[in-house]
């Protein structure tokens, strides 16, 4: 079957490209069903995007919902002990149902991702968020993913001894890039806000970042710097030099996530398209001990990518009228057709339809009323 | 082409205040001097184009990427809590989000505390942090005559010299947080714009340096 790209919308490319590269590297197709029971939802309620969830009771009397999230059911499915340095990859492109940031109204919500679980190890992490990138790159030329590090935060932060409201306003402050915010916490607290300032307004090249937490890490933390490093230069090298950053506003709940966590942008998207982390510590709250990293892409954001719809909704207009015989009209269709446009037959022009060519077909054949380009 | 900023100014004295600070840093746009019913100002020069928005609305602009960046007060932001970058205090437009109630007025541990307000995230949140119980009144404007009037015990509101206050017999029972415009950054924005918002930046650090 011969496909014309062009008549793809946006989401719909990237999902064949997604599919394309995720299989490419060994990620299994993972399929769901639209359900889930409500009970694991309302258990990882902070983990999902919005926790307003879509319920009803089936024929047993469950409390069921229409998923919000696709990693909790993975997870969830993930129940069989891998081998020691097993990994079980999958990804998936389903549709998820959540309340809209922008609409404030429930919404369907087509998402593509990969989640990476087992015996996690930096090489995993270095595809996973190469793979981001690249993902990225379906979509646009102009993409960025930022990436931080949740051990780099707490490194820096937990020396200092901060009471655990403290700390959740300067999470809150970092993730604002509130420099100021973070200044007058650590004021009120008595405690020297210099490090952590430098780790809010660090960001960029991981060659300009990396330096800073050389210079802000305690002496036995160095060892993150050192990994940040490795994995970001094994990326850089990948032809991605100036498409990753380090950029520590990305944050998340430190009750699921740990480590490495990011997010990816594209010129023209005015939030973040892709998002994801590690999340070993959901992995220990749903009682498993391997580790997990994962990410997730926002396709419906992709509508707001501006791709010309064209000027016209049809290149020609063949009116007819009750006295055309069906073989005349097909034969006419046929010939503009073969020319390569669009056409269609009717009676009567729809009120606003906008055609290049207006036509007639009557017993002398087809003439042109009108032609607007 | 040279890539434009467009920025969101909260029409008012703030936002000239705002515009002369952004002139100052290299931005210029003589065009938004001129008088007249006109909203949008651009200068291709400088790479800037300035909009002027209900000061309520500059979040909503920046958050959604119709501006790249915006000048907000911070109760808009503790309000509204827009997914925005809050990338630095200008430290103008001063003033204080405070609790508010008749003269002699005390908390009462045996009843619901009725607060009118206009601000009901930064009421609910404030009264929370405390595990105190509250029925939020939301009203729009004219908050002061609540209290007066027996609405309400208390309200929440922005108080600035606390003259309103005063002539309606009232008093600022106690602060919730100190209120002061901030520059405010699309998240998208600052990965593609970033060179131009840490220019203005600079320039606006300069400037408070040199005060």
């Amino acid at each position: 079957m011969n496909i014309d790209a062009s008549v793809l919308k946006h989401n719909e490319r990237a999902i064949f490209a997604l599919r394309e590269l995720y299989s490419g590297y060994g990620y299994a197709q993972y399929k769901m069903s639209k359900f889930e029971e409500y009970d694991l939802y309302v258990r990882n309620k902070e983990f999902l995007v919005s926790d307003n969830i879509i319920t009803f009771t089936d024929k047993s009397g469950r409390l069921m919902a229409l998923k919000p999230d696709v990693t909790l059911s993975i997870i969830k499915s993930s129940d069989k002990p891998l081998a020691d340095g097993g990994v079980y990859k999958v990804y998936y492109d389903e549709n998820v149902y959540r309340v809209s940031g922008d609409t404030d109204a429930f919404k369907e919500i087509p998402q593509a991702g990969l989640v990476c679980i087992g015996d996690v190890d930096d090489y995993n992490i270095y595809e996973v968020l190469m793979l981001a990138l690249r993902s990225l790159a379906t979509v646009s030329d102009s993409f960025v993913l930022d990436v931080s590090d949740l051990d780099v935060i707490a490194a820096v932060m937990d020396p200092m001894g901060l009471a655990d409201a403290d700390k959740a306003e300067v999470m809150k402050c970092i993730g604002e890039k509130n420099a100021h915010g973070v200044k007058a916490v650590c004021e009120r607290a008595g405690v020297p806000a210099d490090k952590l300032i430098r780790l809010v307004t660090s960001y960029g090249a991981p060659s300009k970042v990396i330096p800073v937490l050389r210079e802000i890490l305690p002496e036995d933390s160095m060892c993150l710097a050192d990994r940040f490093e490795k994995i970001t230069s094994a990326i850089e090298s990948e032809g991605f030099a100036g498409r990753i950053n380090i950029d520590f506003s990305v944050t998340g709940s430190v009750k699921y996530y740990n480590g490495y966590v990011f997010k990816g942008f594209v010129d023209g998207i005015s939030s973040g398209i892709l998002s994801g982390g590690q999340y070993d510590r959901l992995m220990a709250r749903m009682h498993r001990t391997s580790r997990a990293i994962g990410f997730a892409m926002y396709l419906d954001l992709l509508e707001r990518l501006t791709i010309d719809s064209g000027e016209y909704d049809v290149d020609c207009v063949l009116l007819y009228d009750e006295e055309c015989s069906i073989d005349a009209l097909r034969d006419a269709v046929n010939m503009l057709k073969l020319g390569g446009k669009s056409v269609t037959a009717i009676k009567q022009i729809p009120d606003k339809m906008k055609y290049r060519q207006l036509l007639r077909l009557n017993e002398r054949g087809v003439q042109i009323l009108e032609n607007n380009a | 082409m040279k890539t434009m900023l467009n920025v969101a100014l909260p029409k008012g004295r703030l936002g000239e205040k705002v515009y002369a600070m952004f002139e100052r840093a290299g931005f210029e746009c003589p065009s938004i001097k001129e008088t007249g019913r006109k909203l949008i100002f651009e200068n291709p020069e400088a790479g800037v184009r300035y909009f002027w928005v209900k000061p309520s609305d500059v979040a909503i602009y920046v958050e959604h990427g119709a501006a790249d960046i915006g000048v907000a007060g911070k109760d808009i932001l503790l309000e509204y809590e827009p997914d925005v970058y809050e990338l630095y205090d200008l430290d103008i437009g001063k003033c204080r989000m405070a609790v508010a109630a008749k003269k002699g007025f005390r908390y009462s541990a045996d009843k619901t505390l009725r607060v009118a307000t206009k601000f009901s995230n930064i009421t609910r949140n404030y009264y929370a942090s405390q595990g105190r119980d509250i029925d939020i009144i939301h009203l729009n404007g004219s908050i002061e005559i609540a209290p007066i009037l027996g609405l309400s015990d208390v309200i929440v509101d922005i108080v600035e010299t606390g003259t309103t206050l005063k002539e309606n017999d009232l008093e600022v029972f106690e602060t919730i947080v100190p209120i002061s415009a901030r520059l405010i950054a699309n998240k998208s924005s600052f990965k593609f714009k970033g060179d131009a918002i840490e220019r203005i930046m600079a320039g606006l650090e300069t400037e408070k340096a040199d005060k």
